[in-house]
């Protein structure tokens, strides 16, 4: 598996640590308690096919990615910084 | 003491590795939007600039290596206090250990320990990679047609030896056996 990091240039995946989804990016802009918070910090899909995930490329330049793959076909379909993704 | 004190130079078949002093050693950590003051900044102060990803810019007397995301090191002088007033500066004089790896089959031997392509053709004069070296991350620069330069931290000065000596041992055994000896 190589991941074209968007400073880099394709990288093997030896360089790149996986955080987890990309729905990490999307803090709810309310404090008091909702469901949209339920669903920032618990609910995970688990989809067979176009999944977001956050990877940092730490053995690299050290950015944080947003990963947009395939996990049924192992596909990458997109590599972008994560600096001004999400509402955070 | 430099990192590498008693370990080098070396030499092995046609390849060369030897500490090198770098001076002072400044990472530049530009404030948000601040990269182009600080390119400007450089340019007037030490005839630098600030690199893009993957590129160091070099002169006689120094260059700045782009190390990462909004991060490059000032090798060589003593940062201009004109320079703080763009970005976050920090002496990392020694935290570095910097050897030179030369002759034309130093991309041979790191093709043994870097999964990056740092052939002349792939990784041009001014070149510049964060990757890993073995288990360690690494900054690995070209320097020259024939020279690489390798960054890795100060505590890994030993490792960083050992490792890129037994892979120099190895391609020079190579070479041996492909001119038909034995090996060297």
């Amino acid at each position: 598996m190589r991941l074209r990091c968007p400073l880099c240039g394709e990288r093997d995946r030896r360089e790149f640590t996986y955080k987890g989804a990309a729905v990490a990016l999307d803090r709810p802009a309310t404090e008091a308690w909702s469901a949209d918070w339920d669903d920032y910090l618990h609910n995970r899909a688990n989809p067979a096919g176009e999944t977001r995930d956050l990877w940092q490329h730490a053995a690299g330049c050290g950015a944080w990615l947003v990963v947009t793959r395939d996990t049924v076909t192992h596909s990458i379909a997109d590599v972008r910084l994560a600096r001004g993704e999400g509402t955070a | 003491m430099s990192p590498c004190a008693g370990l080098l130079p070396l030499r092995s078949g046609t390849v060369r590795l030897a500490e090198v002093d770098p001076g002072r050693i400044t990472s530049l950590m530009p404030g948000p939007g601040q990269a182009a003051a600080l390119d400007r900044a450089l340019s007037e102060t030490h005839g630098l600039g600030w690199p893009a990803p993957g590129q160091a810019i070099l002169s006689q007397r120094g260059g700045v290596v782009w190390t990462g995301l909004d991060q490059a090191m000032l090798m060589g002088p003593a940062p201009d206090p004109a320079l703080a007033r763009h970005a976050a500066l920090t002496d990392q004089s020694d935290a570095w250990a910097v050897a030179d790896l030369s002759g034309g089959d130093g991309p041979e031997v790191l093709a043994r320990l870097v999964p990056v392509d740092l052939r002349p053709q792939a990784f041009a004069e001014g070149a510049t990679a964060r990757t890993l070296l073995g288990h360690m991350t690494a900054s690995i620069t070209r320097t020259g047609p024939e020279t690489l330069r390798i960054m890795v931290f100060r505590s890994m000065a030993r490792t960083l030896v050992h490792d890129l000596h037994a892979a120099m041992d190895a391609v020079a055994a190579r070479r041996g056996l492909d001119a038909g000896g034995p090996p060297r």
